[in-house]
């Protein structure tokens, strides 16, 4: 039967595979939140029991003992020392890199050459991170003879940071209007003084913003630690326990989630439940904050 | 005319400032080398350790898959297997799931604030660390599918694939909690990309009377193909390298099986588990199976950056 009239028709074939595709689409963006939905849950149901003052405070204790797993203290500070130790190194080169992409380069040859390898390196599995390091410093002993240290670990987690920051410092700066270089030149301002006092500030939400996600991301980085930094039971004690292994939140989730001991297990719950809570904290705060740059009146 | 000139007289300046200025850029261009030194260092670094494996076992080294030290033989030929069959699969699961996503976050089918929602979440499940996905599995995705895994055994046991019995720990939930990893990056590109594709081509599929969806299958995501190539190449890369949560959920054995029930390897899985105990031609040949790694995941990354310089220009 031919239909010849303007109005939708719910029975057209065109109209009925459309619904159908329709609501195919919405199932899969249902599958696609699923997960994050279940994970945290499950983190927050299986990691928030096990919150306790003892857990902030205490050494894991080795497994085989059935009572009590201890704290994750030394890992809580081994975490926060080799994500610092990246930082500081990561921090510095990524942003010169992308102060001397954005402002320096014409797009020769060598900038293309730069770029290309920055989205390489963001690309190289993170184990191999690891591996590098591993051949480079733990098995050479290259750091005052220590072998497997915290120092080994930062370093590795660093290699990872290094192409985001540089991306987000190349990217921001890119965005900064080039009438504000012109206006700070035109004056009389040297190129250092317009990039440090003019552009950089300009652009300082969208770099700080894509360097605290950076950040973010290379603290629950796991497998770049593994054979760098291996893991310790013991508090760190002072600045010379950085030359020795090193534990963190994130190894300890990996060792302790293998372990055939329920209290073992326990603790790895609750390590997520820190780990994903500061995590998910900062990725959203960093979003809003961009978010509210993006709707200011860009400069 | 020469009042105006003599402003210009000491135009030239102090030398130290001068100096700072050529100090500045020079450091700035010594930094930005750093990329190249590390990534050369890499691939240099990696290739030289496997130099041993590689002169004893050659290119046998990628189709035995004998791992004895004891016996000092070595053959990678279950990793890579696993490595390529976990992220093919994974990434087969992905495209569908994460391009419909996309299709649904940038068109208008749900208020805006739900699509918002959905994007965010979809890019807050990127910033779950793998190991706590890797946890969630053992604990929870394993026991839930172990019952499904029965099923698919017995009724599907002809295919190569579903042959064996299950076991606790297999290459198939590997590559579920790959999928779940892998959604992110295929979703948010493939939306990036949905979103620069001109309006005016969508209004003038409308205008001449294509529906939605044949207006989305033959002019939207024909347009966007490239960039949802390049996110899918990106993601497949990520698939080959992702280490913690698929060695805690593949059960770790080296013995070559077809199917995805029984327990796998990857390249990384057998990284993260040998390389702290291992001495002598085991190292070396860890290292030349980090080697294969690295150049497989080299080669799907630079493929995808040259589909985006090739085609990304087409509709800007």
């Amino acid at each position: 039967m031919q239909n010849h009239n303007l109005f939708y028709q719910n029975k057209s074939s065109r109209n009925i595979t459309d619904i159908f595709l329709t609501s195919i689409s919405f199932l899969f963006a249902l599958f696609a939140i699923l997960p994050l939905i279940l994970v945290v849950s499950y983190i927050l149901f299986k990691g928030g029991s096990q919150i306790s003052l003892d857990l902030f405070t205490l050494e894991p204790n080795p497994p085989g003992d059935e009572f009590s797993a201890g704290g994750i203290n030394p890992a809580l500070v081994g975490t926060l020392i080799i994500t610092s130790i990246a930082s500081l190194i990561a921090i510095p080169i990524g942003m010169g890199g992308g102060i001397y992409l954005a402002e320096y380069s014409k797009g020769g040859l060598f900038a293309r050459f730069i770029r290309f390898g920055v989205n390489v390196l963001a690309g190289v599995p993170s184990i191999i991170a690891g591996v590098f390091i591993y051949a480079l410093i733990v098995s050479t002993k290259i750091i005052f003879g220590s072998t497997y240290s915290g120092l080994a670990g930062g370093i590795a987690l660093s290699i990872l940071m290094l192409p985001s920051v540089i991306k987000t410092t190349d990217e921001g700066l890119k965005l900064v209007p080039n009438e504000l270089r012109q206006a700070s030149l035109g004056i009389g301002a040297s190129m250092y003084t317009t990039i440090l006092r003019i552009t950089l500030p300009a652009a300082f939400r969208s770099i700080a913003t894509g360097v605290v996600l950076g950040i973010a991301r290379a603290a629950g980085e796991t497998a770049p630690l593994i054979f760098t930094a291996l893991f310790s039971y013991y508090y760190v004690s002072g600045f010379e326990d950085l030359f020795y292994e090193m534990g963190s939140l994130s190894v300890l989730i990996y060792n302790f989630a293998l372990e055939p001991y329920d209290v073992q297990n326990k603790l790895a719950w609750a390590a997520s439940f820190i780990l994903v809570l500061s995590i998910l904290f900062v990725n959203i705060f960093a979003r809003i904050l961009a978010n509210i740059t993006t709707k200011e009146k860009r400069i | 005319m020469e009042e105006k000139l003599t402003l210009f007289k000491n135009r030239k300046r102090f030398g130290i400032e001068k100096n700072i200025d050529i100090i500045f850029k020079n450091t700035a261009l010594v930094l930005s080398s750093f990329v190249a030194i590390i990534l050369l260092g890499i691939i240099l670094v990696v290739f030289f350790q496997s130099f041993e494996s590689f002169s004893k076992y050659g290119l046998k080294f990628l189709f035995t898959s004998e791992w004895n030290p004891v016996k000092d033989e070595y053959g990678a030929f279950a990793a890579i297997y696993g490595t390529v069959i976990t992220s093919l699969f994974s990434i087969f699961i992905t495209i569908p799931l994460g391009v419909g996503t996309a299709i649904f976050i940038t068109e208008d089918f749900a208020p805006k604030i739900i699509r918002e929602i959905i994007g965010s979440f979809v890019e807050l499940l990127a910033a779950i660390p793998s190991v706590v996905l890797g946890l969630w599995a053992i604990f929870v995705m394993e026991p839930f599918f172990r019952g499904f895994f029965a099923l698919l055994h017995s009724w599907f046991s002809w295919i190569p694939l579903f042959s064996s019995e299950p076991t606790g720990r297999n290459s198939l939930l590997a590559i579920l909690i790959l999928v779940v990893m892998l959604l992110p990056i295929v979703t948010s590109i493939s939306r990036d990309t949905l979103n620069q594709v001109p309006k005016k081509l969508r209004n003038a599929a409308y205008g001449i009377g294509a529906s939605r969806w044949k207006t989305i299958f033959s002019v939207i995501l024909p347009a966007a193909l490239s960039g949802i190539m390049a996110g899918v190449l990106l993601a497949l890369g990520r698939a080959m390298g992702e280490t913690m949560a698929v060695t805690m959920i593949i059960g770790n054995s080296n013995a070559f099986s077809w199917s995805l029930l029984s327990p796998g390897y990857t390249i990384s899985s057998m990284l993260a588990n040998q390389f702290g105990e291992a001495d002598g031609t085991q190292v070396s040949s860890l290292f030349y199976a980090a080697f294969i790694l690295m150049i497989l995941s080299l080669l799907v990354n630079i493929f995808a950056q040259f589909l985006v310089k090739r085609f990304s220009l087409k509709y800007r």
